[in-house]
């Protein structure tokens, strides 16, 4: 394939791992053996069985009749909404708790933005019976309440992270502080497809089922098995990562990546890191991120807490300066028009990071005869404290 | 070969290095407090560039980075006061900064900046051994400018003795599975790490850092390597209210008498 990683953990220039040495046991260890564990049969049962009756796969893909009808188009929803726990983000952790559990590990910790990845990390403790530990920054413990009660109904602990901006990159540089401070017991569930070399890998791998299914789905539903275009937001990349993957060397199929413009990327207040992102390291792995020409890294801003980071997967990274896929930044606004617009013409309170997908169909002039496969990465239900606030302007 | 740090480790001194956040307490401070640190009988420091993402770093650092970062500390200016420092000050200055920012500078342009401004050798915690081996490795190699690697309690032999090679003029040992600034005593398990180490008789000089915060610590581990490098009690130290030269003097004294 020519776009999966090489052996030394590259995709293209971007990649690798750019880790201290105290991480190093660590990461080599997971890099060693990460293949061989998912490739055993009593591994490949577990994650197909959990994800089957546990998780609800295969999800559906849903022909959008009506948002068909309103952009002049066929679109078709992959709804990750509907996986347990409410997003894509379980299809990793239940991977990842499984390799954590074959290499003996106790101790689980966790970074989340949104908090979806937390409550994801924290179901899948809970189901083994592992500690669990989940960092998240300050501001997002505030903006997204919901979240932080199911990972402490769920049994988890939740840290703040009280460094830098107090989001996503902050709570993942507490995750690794704690991984160096702890090598032996602990096991970092990272939740997207960012971190050093293997983690872009396998969790794409564990994110594959999505393409997988969308492959089979369409092959039941139009005789083919291929769309013209997928949509899939990104802000690590894991849904669009996942949506992308049984189709990255299919050049028949146009990958649309949806980016969290903030206020828009004129402004001070963004997050759509391939547009203004240069290339640099971030979290172990040399990939575009936004950061100052002196280098230090920029905190980011959108609405959507987990599309607030300021880097994106080396893979994505390798996509758009490839040129195999292509970015649409998306502002808050925009996003949260779509959320009402689904919300009222398909009955679906989609997460405002999948909203960020649905404005492509805004700004992409589609064919009446393409087949468009929106990937619904993940439910609204922790967004309606932000829809709460718009919920007079639309009336 | 650097002169100032062979005499040093030659000596057979327990070398004592303090890790400074470059533009700590405030932006000018960097050069009187390289001035002071020599005053004071220190052997060689540890400069650090302030880092909005510091990975290994504790919280001590963080925040004086991040202070450091807001005060207007950047890496033109950091080479400038280094130069500043170097008309009165001799003993070596290792930098230590993380790898994007080498990076954004451009590494031929840091390198030339690093031998124009006075700093002998560098310290760049997440640049891995290969990737330095294989593709930097030359450049450092042209401007003479050594680099030390870390190992810490979980590095395997062979990684130890890649570090080892690789390494000059010191082999950083971090001193247990921590990230800066998070103990106050050595444990026995942290001894034994000590002596396992130096029963290896690693062709580099060690130095110990991380956790090693006073008196008793640093006198620890100098019994089993040439010297400590102490960083976030400095720091604390030097965030106390107080004149900034009593405050490193007090310090030092502290860990020296």
């Amino acid at each position: 394939m020519q776009y999966a990683v090489d052996e030394k953990g590259f995709y293209g220039e971007f990649g690798g791992a750019f880790i201290p040495e105290m991480l190093y046991p660590n990461v080599e260890e997971l890099r060693k053996s990460y293949l061989e564990i998912s490739a055993t049969p009593s591994f490949k049962k577990e994650f197909d069985d959990l994800l089957k009756h546990y998780v609800g796969r295969p999800t559906p893909l849903y022909f959008a009749k009506k948002l068909s009808e309103k952009y002049g188009t066929q679109v078709y929803l992959k709804r990750e909404d509907l996986n347990h726990t409410g997003a894509h983000k379980v299809n990793n952790t239940i991977g990842q708790i499984l390799m954590a559990e074959r290499m003996g590990k106790k101790r689980i910790i966790a970074e989340t933005g949104a908090g979806q990845h937390g409550v994801a990390t924290a179901t899948v403790c809970a189901l083994k019976g592992l500690e669990c530990i989940v960092y998240m920054g300050a501001v997002d413990i505030e903006r997204q309440a919901p979240n932080v009660a199911r990972m402490k109904m769920l049994g988890a602990e939740v840290r703040p992270a009280l460094s830098g901006s107090k989001t996503l990159k902050d709570a993942t540089n507490e995750a690794i502080r704690d991984w160096i401070s702890n090598p032996e017991d602990t096991f970092y569930i990272i939740g997207s497809v960012v971190g050093p070399h293997p983690y872009p890998d396998m969790v794409a791998r564990f994110q594959s089922v999505i393409s997988e299914e969308i492959k089979k789905q369409l092959q039941e539903q139009i005789g083919r098995d291929y769309p013209d275009y997928i949509l899939a937001c990104v802000g690590g990349g894991s849904n669009a990562a996942g949506a992308f993957y049984h189709y990255l060397d299919d050049t028949r199929v146009q990958l649309f990546m949806a980016e969290a413009a903030g206020h828009g990327i004129d402004t001070n207040m963004s997050a759509a890191t391939s547009v203004l992102g240069t290339e640099g390291i971030i979290h172990g792995s040399r990939t575009l991120l936004m950061q100052t020409k002196d280098g230090q890294i920029i905190e980011p801003h959108s609405i959507s807490a987990g599309l607030d980071y300021p880097g994106i997967g080396p893979l994505h990274a390798h996509l758009i300066k490839s040129g195999r896929a292509r970015s649409f930044p998306i502002t808050d606004k925009e996003s949260v028009d779509a959320s009402f617009m689904l919300s009222r013409l398909e009955g679906i309170i989609p997460a405002l990071e999948s909203a960020h997908a649905l404005t492509i169909l805004e700004k992409y002039d589609f064919k009446a005869d393409d087949i468009v496969v929106l990937n619904l990465s993940g439910r609204g239900d922790k967004d309606l404290g932000t829809f709460m606030k718009y919920m007079d302007e639309y009336e | 070969m650097n002169k100032k740090f062979e005499n040093l480790f030659e000596d057979g001194k327990k070398l004592l290095s303090i890790y400074i956040t470059a533009g700590y307490p405030s932006l000018n401070d960097t050069v009187p407090t390289l001035i002071a640190l020599e005053k004071n009988g220190v052997d060689f420091v540890e400069i650090g560039m302030p880092y909005s993402d510091p990975m290994a770093d504790g919280t001590t650092i963080q925040q004086s980075s991040e202070k450091a970062i807001k005060n207007g500390m950047h890496l033109d200016l950091l080479f400038s006061q280094i130069k500043e420092a170097r008309k009165s000050v001799s003993i070596p200055f290792v930098y230590m900064g993380y790898l994007n920012q080498l990076m954004q500078y451009g590494l031929d342009k840091f390198c030339q900046a690093c031998v124009d401004s006075g700093i002998d050798s560098l310290i760049i915690p997440d640049l891995p051994m290969e990737v330095y081996a294989e593709e930097h490795k030359a450049i450092f190699e042209k401007y003479n400018l050594g680099l030390s690697f870390l190992i810490s309690p979980q590095s395997g032999e062979k990684r130890i003795k890649q570090a080892d090679d690789l390494s000059y003029p010191f082999l950083y040992q971090v001193s247990s599975n921590a990230i800066t600034g998070a103990s106050s005593k050595i444990s026995d398990v942290q001894l034994d790490y000590f002596k396992r180490i130096e029963e290896m008789k690693l062709k580099s000089p060690k130095m110990i850092g991380f956790g090693i915060s006073n008196k008793e610590t640093f006198d620890q581990a100098c019994e089993r390597a040439s010297g400590a490098i102490i960083g976030s009690a400095f720091i604390k130290a030097v965030s106390q209210e107080g004149d900034l030269e009593n405050n490193i003097g007090q310090f030092i004294k502290s860990i020296r008498e």
